[in-house]
């Protein structure tokens, strides 16, 4: 093996993964259907997967095999199939397309991509500027993970439902995954199982709270949820 | 005290499980008996770890860390279990609600303390992190619990706000991994005491980024302006028990968080970025609060508004860096603990016995509960740091420090801050109890269209205040001499760190 190759190869699909990543996010902050942004969501913790084992394999760590499979049976696996039930049970006729969220959308698509590219430029720019980078760190992955993460928020702030804002979560701890595989590569298996774990406990708990806020108000919106204030 | 630590993760947690588990009619038996015990035990347990820890930190099995900056986060939540536990009792049976909502709350609230207890146990800023969002986890569902809309708006909003919240501080725990890495290699596991040891030598760029990251992060938790919109619907729409553990116990247990990122990064950096950093967010949660205390209507809103100012305090008290202001943060957390989970219990007490949290139909409450009234009434001046309470020390403390270290113009922000909140609570508070109570019966309690008998409600909902009003004149008068070394050795270890 050629010592000088292997970094190229990494550091080169660690950036395209890292840019397909942030596309997909905009793909979610313009996609109507939930049913649809699940998909995309599991289209983008597959890409993490496939990063994890790139690194694995380029920087010889075999615990990132393991998790990689674990990334994968949860993100790709468990999290969109709770997500399509959760979304399945609240379908008002059996049988019905998935609830639409596209009512949802503070913002039209237009100026919702809009936002997301002066949030994606920012994240992207700002941490480019910090030069934070080490062997294991190429710099532009890590910008890109930055400008994913306040895409994420973005998501979370420009759409009115609970089922989009818990996705918009879950591709925020994608972005977060994203940038710990590309600077801590190294952390201990038991660490980076006990996030994944907590990933999935608190998908149940969004679970059980988007149950219980449709079945008492019949949708998704969160445009009633207006009581508490002041 | 491996046995002791051990029991303090074990104790709750098995707790909870017993009382998620056990059979309808044994868990309506036992369930409240099994969190009175545990709760007891568990503060029994904290308080048998203070002469050791007074003395040296303790370690073992290289994920399990005592020192005295986890042992004072500790006691803080130690006693809130104990009090909140016993209050429980009253309130879980005054509510009149199906068996299925009692043994949820008394298995939440195991399993909220034992996350609370676990958090400063942990010696790695990852397991930390993962203690903290089990905090959340665990809270969310006990906020949703009342199953009502505004139970449910409530914890939608904290679940959210606080999860992205934490995915901030999961980025600080990566960048303080990145930071570690350069220095100790890469299978190190982020444990706390390597990283201030090789702190002069951790690279600047992702020392100063993990900061930054962690204090909005934990600070979502900790209820630091502009991430605190989550708090107040949260506190006022859990149960009341609930309602005192948030207040007093996880907040504290946030900026312990946040203080273990301060105690690193002033060692790596000089404490002047994290002190700035801190002042900042801390004036400015503050403020918010202290305007925010006027006109409000729903009394655990008004309490809730309080915490946010009290955590500004103690933000503010951390960048003063003075000795005596950061042991007056150091007190300043357990008076906090206890005037605030008083505060709430006595609120609890109200909102049972009116059957309203708006403060308006409360009237005449010094009257109609002759414990409960001047109980409340001596926690709302706790906590508007009246002597001789405890929080009238800490405050005093991180005021001297203020000025000792030549912080003027932040130490008069503070007097001036904290007075305006002073009116603000007292003005609404002392109307509920000595506005007397209209004659009309229509008049007293629309909601109840009867008049309201004089007299408490439970006798377990006023003992935990009386302890609680007890331990807040011991930090005032008194505070015991193994308290003062164990926060000397805690404002040693962070005041070190220069």
């Amino acid at each position: 093996m050629d010592p000088t190759q292997a970094p190229g190869v990494y550091e080169g699909a660690a950036n395209v993964i890292a840019a397909v990543m942030l596309l997909l996010e905009f793909g979610l902050l313009r996609q109507a259907l939930a049913r649809d942004q699940i998909r995309l969501y599991q289209a983008q913790s597959a890409l993490i997967s496939v990063l994890a084992i790139v690194i694995a394999a380029d920087r010889n760590l075999p615990d990132l095999y393991v998790l990689a499979a674990l990334s994968a049976a949860l993100k790709v696996v468990a999290v969109p199939l709770v997500m399509r039930r959760l979304l399945g049970r609240t379908d008002p006729i059996e049988g019905e397309e998935a609830p639409g969220v596209a009512g949802s959308q503070t913002l039209s698509p237009a100026s919702a991509v809009l936002a997301g590219i002066v949030l994606a430029a920012i994240g992207f720019f700002c941490f480019g500027a910090l030069k934070i980078h080490g062997p294991a760190a190429p710099a532009l992955a890590l910008a890109l993970a930055a400008a994913m993460v306040l895409v994420s928020f973005g998501l979370m702030i420009v759409r009115r439902d609970v089922a989009s804002q818990a996705i918009g979560f879950f591709t925020l701890e994608n972005a977060i995954s994203l940038a710990a595989l590309v600077v801590a590569s190294g952390l201990p298996l038991i660490l980076e199982t006990a996030f994944l774990f907590d990933l999935l406990v608190a998908v149940v708990v969004f679970g059980m709270l988007i149950r219980a806020a449709h079945g008492r108000s019949e949708s998704l919106s969160t445009a009633d949820l207006t009581r508490l204030r002041g | 005290m491996l046995g002791v630590i051990l029991a303090l993760l074990i104790v709750p947690f098995a707790a909870a499980v017993a009382c998620a588990t056990l059979p309808g009619p044994a868990a309506k038996r036992f369930a409240p008996a099994i969190t009175v015990t545990s709760g007891v035990a568990c503060f029994g347990l904290v308080l048998a770890l203070l002469p050791a820890v007074a003395h040296r930190d303790l370690t073992y099995l290289s994920y399990l860390r005592v020192d005295a900056l986890s042992e004072i986060f500790l006691l803080a939540t130690g006693f809130l279990y104990a009090v909140v536990a016993i209050y429980t009792v009253g309130y879980a049976e005054r509510q009149g609600h199906y068996p299925r909502y009692a043994r949820r709350l008394y298995a939440g609230l195991n399993l909220f303390a034992w996350s609370m207890l676990a958090a400063p146990l942990m010696s790695s800023l990852a397991l930390l992190w993962i203690a903290v969002e089990i905090t959340t986890i665990v809270s969310a569902l006990l906020v949703a619990i009342e199953d009502t809309d505004g139970a449910a708006e409530a914890a939608w909003k904290y679940v959210l706000i606080a999860s992205a919240g934490l995915g901030l501080a999961l980025l600080a725990t990566v960048f303080a991994y990145f930071a570690g890495a350069q220095v100790l290699g890469e299978h190190y596991n982020l444990a706390i005491a390597p990283l201030i040891h090789v702190a002069a030598r951790l690279p600047a760029t992702p020392v100063r980024l993990a900061f930054l990251l962690a204090l909005l992060g934990y600070g979502t938790k900790v209820g630091l302006f502009p991430v605190h919109t989550w708090l107040p619907d949260a506190h006022s729409e859990a149960p009341t028990p609930v309602s005192a553990l948030l207040s007093g116990a996880l907040l504290a247990t946030s900026f312990y968080a946040i203080l273990r990122y301060y105690e690193f990064t002033a060692a790596a950096l000089g404490s002047g970025f994290p002190r700035d950093a801190l002042l900042a967010f801390g004036v400015a949660s503050l403020l918010l609060a202290a305007l925010y205390v006027f006109g409000k209507r729903d009394i655990k809103r008004l309490l809730a508004y309080s915490s946010i100012e009290h955590m500004g305090i103690l933000a503010i008290g951390v960048s003063f860096g003075a000795p005596v202001a950061l042991a007056g943060v150091m007190l300043h957390v357990l008076a906090h603990a206890a005037a605030k989970a008083n505060a709430f219990m006595g609120a609890g007490v109200f909102v049972v016995k009116y059957r309203t949290k708006q403060m308006a139909t409360m009237r005449g409450a010094l009257d109609l509960l002759p414990w409960s009234g001047p109980l409340f009434l001596l926690a709302i001046f706790a906590l508007s740091a009246l002597p001789p309470s405890g929080i009238f020390r800490s405050e005093f403390q991180i005021v001297a420090g203020g000025l000792a270290s030549g912080n003027y113009a932040a130490a008069a922000v503070l007097v001036v801050l904290v007075t305006v909140a002073f009116f603000g609570l007292t003005t609404s508070t002392t109307r509920i109890l000595f506005t007397p109570a209209p004659r009309s019966p229509s008049m007293i309690n629309r909601a109840a269209a009867a008049p309201i008998d004089r007299g408490e409600p439970s006798a377990w909902m006023v003992g935990p205040a009386v302890a609680g009003i007890a331990v807040l004149f011991i930090l005032g008068l008194h505070p015991p001499g193994e308290l003062t070394g164990l926060i000397s050795r805690a404002v040693a270890q962070l005041g070190a760190a220069r």
